[in-house]
């Protein structure tokens, strides 16, 4: 037998704490003129291909208060269900997006690309998502989420199928308010609980 | 292509929830997080080039000010090398800091504490790895500072950490904290790890082979992303 050598341990997480946005977005926390130029944070760009979307939402704690120290980050696939640095993804698709809670309302809003259904090296089909990733003040390691879309053929999506009660499903289900717009709420507890993901 | 990650290890990091960190009593999921292997959504992710970073980035002594006045306080180097759980290093990863600044205050609008702001510190830098996992960041040490949670709570000095790998399934989020600082066991925030040896890897040593005569103090921390899965080899074992 071939001795397989040890697994080294991940690093642990830690919270990001409430001044995450010194670090993460200086830009929309006055400190703009520190780096030349700023990390990317858009997750498409003009002549993207594909429908744009605006999707619109807040955290919410188990009291029902809106977070206003949250930030999120998605990634996701192009319109054609193409990662970036795939052969033949969309150059104007970055796929990576990065955007914060209102620190006075604690809306977030983000444009992006919908995008389209992926496909798995084993053939498994995805209905469309975007991967979200939440760190806060009292969010003691990053929680994985994702963003399916209401309106879409989300039937055998493997991770949607994988959710017992169709209830807690719904959590996932970016809801179309029309034009375009989408809306996905976040709730960390309570009744309306999303489904976080170890994955 | 891309190659499945190894499942998180989740008694590696904090709980979602203890009672002594108070933020976390409300914003901790309940259900159990839904468990299942990796994704193409997480298998892939963004990837930042090194020509976004500038020569001041990693130096925040310097990058408040563009370099005409140094922040006050303790010099210090922070060093070390980003691998995967295979010890490999991770070449081209993306790291951001922030912290206090050496009185313990942050430059941000809802920080009240009355230790004064320096004017020369601003309290972010990033870089990007070398292609042996390899980064440095000069900064100066971060002041303790009091936070609203049981009373007379005291974060140990710190500096906030966020790593990207290669893969969005690889994101991290930690903190670093110092050799020898007393408040490290007394943070809640510390205690949500409950496994002392995870603890200790954030503790960053004293690293004087790496310190400068007359100029800064160093500390070493390293930082182990999550893992893809040795796929060939797996299918070799498939096969014996």
């Amino acid at each position: 037998m071939t001795q397989t050598p040890p697994l080294l341990r991940e690093t642990p997480a830690q919270t990001s704490g409430p001044y995450l946005h010194i670090g993460c977005l200086p830009v929309t926390n006055g400190l703009s003129h520190v780096y030349d130029t700023p990390l990317p944070i858009e997750a498409a760009h003009a002549g993207a291909k594909g429908e744009w979307i605006t999707l619109q939402g807040s955290v919410f704690d188990g009291a029902g208060d809106v977070l206003l120290d949250a930030m999120l980050e998605s990634w996701q696939a192009d319109a054609a269900g193409l990662y970036p640095g795939q052969a033949g993804a969309d150059p104007a698709l970055s796929g990576f997006a990065r955007f914060a809670s209102d620190g006075e309302t604690g809306a977030f809003s983000m444009r992006t690309i919908k995008p389209g259904a992926t496909q798995g090296p084993d053939g498994a089909r995805y209905a469309p998502h975007l991967a979200l990733w939440i760190v806060a003040r009292g969010i003691t390691a990053g929680l994985n989420t994702r963003i399916y879309f209401a309106d879409a053929d989300n039937a055998d999506d493997p991770v949607l199928s994988q959710i017992a009660d169709p209830a807690r499903a719904q959590t996932l289900l970016a809801q179309p308010l029309g034009e375009g717009v989408y809306r996905f709420d976040i709730h960390l507890q309570g009744d309306n609980e999303t489904v976080f993901l170890d994955i | 292509m891309t190659d499945r990650l190894i499942p998180r290890d989740r008694a590696s990091h904090p709980v979602l929830t203890i009672p002594e960190y108070r933020s976390s009593v409300r914003r901790a999921p309940t259900q159990p997080l839904l468990s299942m292997g990796s994704t193409p959504a997480e298998e892939h992710g963004p990837r930042f080039g090194h020509s976004l970073i500038g020569p001041l980035d990693n130096n925040l002594i310097l990058n408040w000010t563009r370099g005409d006045a140094p922040a006050l306080g303790e010099r210090i180097l922070i060093h070390g090398r980003i691998t995967d759980q295979h010890g490999r290093g991770v070449p081209d990863a993306l790291i951001e800091i922030w912290q206090a600044n050496g009185a313990g205050r942050y430059r941000h609008v809802k920080d009240g504490y009355h230790a004064p702001l320096d004017p020369n510190f601003g309290g972010c830098g990033r870089t990007i790895t070398d292609e042996t996992g390899g980064y440095s960041f000069m900064t100066i040490r971060p002041g303790a500072y009091p936070w609203p949670n049981r009373p007379n709570d005291w974060r140990p000095m710190h500096v906030h950490f966020s790593v990207f790998g290669h893969a969005f399934g690889q994101r991290l989020v930690t903190q670093m904290y110092f050799e020898g600082d007393p408040l490290i066991d007394r943070c809640p925030i510390v205690a949500t790890i409950q496994d002392r040896s995870q603890i200790d890897r954030l503790v960053a040593p004293l690293d004087m082979a790496a310190a400068k005569s007359m100029d800064y103090l160093a500390y070493k921390f390293d930082i182990v992303l999550r893992g893809k899965r040795q796929t060939r080899f797996e299918n070799r074992l498939e096969g014996l």
